[in-house]
């Protein structure tokens, strides 16, 4: 199945073959040039899908949750696609992805779609290709899609940008470091989850979270919930669900929904034009190798990387001023 | 772009002896590929879901258990119902020669005994997908 | 010694180590990577008290052993792990064991008995009998005791998640022989941590796994006073790869955690610790495996009397039955396997073991054949009564290297100790998968190290033999045997009264939901035929299942 065209495999996913979504989702993780085409083709078939994002510490349990949160949809008749980013090894750039060993008891079950990402050369961040990931899952028929990652550094503004709604899992002992969490996982989670919480110090947990949750400088309307939870058991998963849910009513009423929407859209366009112009410019003859040149002027501090800047943009746009 | 190579690390069955498992996953990851773990206890079913839905170029059984004559074809035949026997199937394990040279005409992939160095497996994978990275 | 004395030592060593070529620093380390000088002297033991810290020979702290003449007295037990094929075959090869001289039986079980799954079980498809025997019923236990008095032997079996099951079909085999369960002896593993940490044969999560072994540890004291409810477990730790501290340390917390269960659950300490016993491994590295015993003993009886406030001398030794490592066999040149193992297993006689289990040259390839059996057997038999190593407590005692190392591992023991406790104890460590993240970066130190050529391993990266040919024989499992167990299990589904079957899981599930003890509504379902399957799927219901925090 590997020489199919791109027509054929288009319409092999049209008819729910998980090895054509499989291979449509890598030639776009891999920046295939047939990936922008796929993307376009199934570009109508996108938006129906509702994302959930999920992220916290290393160790709360979230893998476990977003198995419980799938299996909570599927009792609900729901189609779910799952994306489990981890990170890629900085030194190698391999990765071992090893979310699925709490998921296995969703493999087999021909309405879960489950793919797991390496975060590969985007800078701490989310997989570079974890939103088309998700599209592709939304056109593949999926009423949700769960995105798990690490909430640490830019990841979890990542999520929080490409979600639609954002769960924050915490457990009882995240209790001392929630200080240093607030400048981050405090600002982002539309829902909060207290996992593990049959440990001792859940309830005080909840409580705390509620208080920097009063203090946060914008709520826009929305009052994120706090649920207690304990993921291996499933307890709390379905009261989760819920409010997730009424996050989503309450997005959808309130017109925010669209809004965010059409937000991401615009970035998108925006990144898409972004990186061409990368493109275009460093394929400029000269470009790679003059900039390479200068190096060593900076470093010897003969020129400022600014001078250089302006030198490689004259090379491209001629002497139009651009230096803010 | 060169596509990322992946590998399905898996462990078919009852056995929980995942120490090899772990050292070649953790090898591969440091040879620069992106592996997929899926655990202990999995069925040939579980196994070749997994690896079509994370479009893996191989997957890697290992099975300490003596039940590789079942296993190994059961998951060669799964991913040849679901269209996708050009996915590779190797393994390691504790595996008699002339049951390794029966799974070999079946079409499986290279087998590789105890007291293997790491690199070696490494080596076999670059070997057999040149076009990957 | 007067400490002029041994600052003069120091001197004259520093002068000395000027004539030594000490070679690279990284070559001489133990197997377990811990760093070991050219030459020890009394300046390495200063501090030793000699009546604190080593005392005698089955007298606290037990560092020489835990009787007072040791093999003198008694010889460790000859105890070879075995079961493969259906019942009836293992039988066979217990009846020649103990014809050819063994002391104990020890019960290999299959991976599906391992988890608590029948043989007809979807899972269990190509595994029955393979690594072990097929035990799925009472029936099946009957027939693999058939004909061996079982008031006589002493029969340790390997089994966890399902330990109190497997228990409860030898008490009612035995009951049937006419044996009371007074008269039993033996062990159960029973180790749950262990397999979290390791071993990966769990069944249910930590909580109610830990409520089972205390329920097993409080039936046993009343019913079975004479069998060793628990054996706790560092083999299957150090199998997994982990270094000789770990082993050590991850054992002895797992015991630690098994007392504080107890004494919450209400029991006192003295009437169950008495019967808990250990298990651990012999690795290659001689002196390294001397003293981590050496050093397991004595934290042992310190822990127990002065953190437990144990009273009693038995509830503070540590007793403990050996295996030879079986990770350092080799498939190639196979016959390599016997010296190793004649090495480890004097390691543990050295170390003072109550019971040895020998490994067969050819079990990397299979489970062992007679003759290659035989041979593991006869290599215990030769350490015994021929080399004359019995005959003195602890020989190697007062060695300044032994005694220096047997504090270090002690040393590193404590400082694993204190990380689990700023966890939060071990069922947290466990949670957080650290013993797990520490055993997988040892290993795959070793496995590297042995990759670069670092650490030989003779026949397989040094003095190799191109070409090399199987040239022993393999026992082969008949395909039969899964068959065979279907149609068994089959028809005593048939036979047996099904609506007793049904009310005793119904009882055995209320007793999981309450307080009461497990074992008494297990054993009125074994005694119904309820198969292993039906009770652990029971049990399941109620306590869910597990599963692992992945760690690379």
């Amino acid at each position: 199945m590997s020489g199919l065209t791109t027509k054929e495999l288009l319409e092999r996913f049209r008819v729910g073959d998980r090895r054509a979504c499989a291979q449509i989702i890598s030639f776009v993780e891999n920046g295939a040039p047939e990936a922008t085409l796929l993307l376009d083709e199934l570009y109508p078939m996108m938006g129906r899908a509702y994302r959930i994002g999920v992220t916290g510490p290393p160790g709360a349990g979230k893998s476990t949750l977003v198995e419980k949160l799938a299996m909570e949809c599927r009792r609900q008749g729901k189609k779910v696609g799952i994306v489990a980013v981890d990170p890629s090894s900085p030194f190698s750039g391999g990765a071992v992805l090893g979310d699925r060993v709490r998921m296995s008891s969703l493999f087999t079950d021909p309405e879960v779609y489950i793919r797991s990402m390496a975060t590969r050369g985007s800078l701490g961040g989310l997989a570079g290709r974890t939103k088309e990931v998700c599209d592709i899952l939304d056109a593949f028929g999926k009423d949700f899609i769960i995105v798990e990652t690490v909430g640490v550094g830019q990841m979890e503004l990542d999520i929080a940008e490409a979600a639609d709604s954002t769960v924050v899992v915490l457990v009882p002992e995240s209790g001392d470091a929630i200080q240093t969490l607030k400048a981050g996982l405090m600002e982002i989670g539309e829902v909060y989850c207290v996992n593990k919480s049959d440990r001792e110090g859940a309830d005080r947990m909840v409580m705390e979270i509620g208080t920097m949750l009063e203090m946060r400088a914008k709520n826009d309307g929305w009052m994120p919930p706090v649920v207690k939870t304990v993921a291996t058991t499933g307890k709390g998963v379905e009261e989760l669900f819920n409010k997730i849910l009424a996050h989503r009513r309450y997005l959808e009423e309130s017109n925010r929904l669209s809004e965010r929407r059409r937000k991401v859209i615009r970035n998108e366009i925006e990144r898409i034009i972004e990186e061409r112009l990368r493109e275009v410019f460093y394929h400029q003859p000269g470009v790679r190798k003059r900039l390479e040149e200068m190096v060593s002027d900076v470093e010897q501090r003969k020129v400022s990387p600014y001078q250089v800047a302006d030198m490689l943009w004259k090379m491209y746009f001629g002497n139009e001023q651009r230096r803010v | 772009m060169k596509k990322k190579l992946r590998i399905l690390i898996a462990k078919p069955g009852l056995d929980g002896h995942d120490r090899g498992a772990k050292v070649v996953a953790r090898a591969l990851r440091d040879a620069g590929f992106e592996v997929i773990y899926t655990g202990l206890h999995q069925t040939p079913e579980m196994i070749a879901e997994a690896a079509i839905q994370e479009d893996v170029d191989a997957v890697g059984l290992s099975i300490l258990s003596g039940a590789h004559m079942t296993l190994f074809p059961e998951v060669m035949r799964l991913l040849k119902e679901k269209g996708a026997d050009d996915i590779l199937v190797f393994g390691g394990g504790i595996i008699p020669k002339e049951d390794m040279e029966v799974l070999y005409r079946m079409g499986c992939g290279q087998l590789f005994g105890p007291g293997t160095p790491t690199q070696e497996i490494v080596d076999y994978l670059k070997e057999k997908f040149p076009d990957r990275v | 010694m007067a400490n002029e004395d041994i600052e003069k030592i120091k001197d004259e060593k520093e002068r000395w180590l000027g004539c030594v070529n000490k070679g690279e620093p990284e070559k001489f380390q133990t197997v377990s990577g811990v760093p070991v000088d050219v030459l020890y002297t009394p300046a390495d033991i200063k501090d030793l008290d000699y009546l604190y810290d080593l005392g005698f020979p089955g007298e606290y702290p037990f560092t020489r052993g835990i009787r007072h003449n040791m093999y003198r007295g008694r010889l460790w037990t000859m105890r070879q792990f075995s079961g493969f094929g259906t019942a009836r075959d293992t039988n066979a090869r217990y009846k020649f064991l103990l014809a050819h001289g063994e002391t104990g039986l020890s019960v290999a079980f299959d991976f599906p008995t391992l988890y608590g799954r029948d043989s007809d079980d979807p899972m269990a498809r190509g595994e029955v009998g393979r690594c072990g025997v097929a035990v799925s019923s009472l029936e099946d236990m009957e027939t693999l005791f058939d004909g061996i008095p079982m008031g006589e032997v002493s029969t340790s079996m390997t089994i966890n998640g399902p330990a109190a099951v497997l228990w409860a079909f030898y008490i009612v085999a035995a009951e049937k022989q006419g044996v009371p369960s007074e008269k039993l002896r033996g062990t159960i593993q029973n180790d749950i941590l262990k397999e979290y940490i390791a071993q990966k044969s769990w069944l249910f999560p930590p909580e109610p796994s830990l409520r089972i072994i205390t329920d097993i540890m409080a039936f046993g004291a009343k019913h079975v006073p004479k069998w060793n409810t628990i054996s706790i477990s560092g083999y299957h730790i150090r199998e997994a790869g982990s270094t000789a501290a770990q082993e050590l340390a991850f054992t002895l917390k797992d015991g630690m955690t098994y007392v504080e269960a107890g004494i919450k659950a209400g029991l006192d300490v003295d009437t169950f610790a008495p019967r808990l016993s250990f298990f651990f491994n012999s690795h290659l590295d001689f002196f390294e495996e001397i003293v981590k015993f050496r050093a397991a003993r004595r934290i042992w009886a310190r822990e127990m009397r002065e953190t437990f406030k144990a009273k009693k001398p038995e509830s503070w030794l540590l007793r403990f039955h050996t295996q030879t490592a079986g990770c350092t066999l080799t498939a190639q040149q196979p016959e390599n396997n016997i010296v190793r193992t004649a090495f480890q297993a004097l390691a543990a006689v050295l170390g003072g073991t109550q019971s040895l289990h020998t490994n067969s040259m050819d079990e990397t390839w299979a489970l062992p054949t007679e003759k290659a059996v035989l041979i593991a057997l006869r290599t215990q038999q030769i350490i015994a009564e021929e080399t004359g190593v019995i005959n003195v407590i602890d020989p190697l005692g007062g060695s300044y290297y032994v005694e220096a190392l047997t504090r270090e591992l002690e040393r590193q023991a404590y400082e694993y100790f204190e990380k689990i406790d700023a966890l939060g104890g071990m069922v947290k460590a466990i949670e957080h998968g650290f013993p797990q993240r520490e055993i997988a970066e040892a290993s795959y130190r070793y496995q590297k190290a042995v990759d670069e050529g670092r650490r030989t391993v003779v026949g397989v990266n040094k003095y190799v033999l191109e070409g090399e040919r199987l040239e022993i024989p393999i026992l082969k499992i008949d395909p039969n045997v899964e068959k065979e167990q279907w149609e068994r299990l089959a028809r005593l589904r048939q036979r047996r009264d099904n609506e007793r079957v049904k009310r005793a899981l119904k009882d055995l599930k209320d007793a999981c939901a309450g307080k009461d003890n497990v074992m008494y509504p297990i054993l009125e379902a074994v005694r119904a035929y309820a198969t292993l399957g039906e009770i652990c799927g029971a049990m399941k219901e109620i306590f869910g299942t597990y599963s692992e925090p992945p760690m690379f």
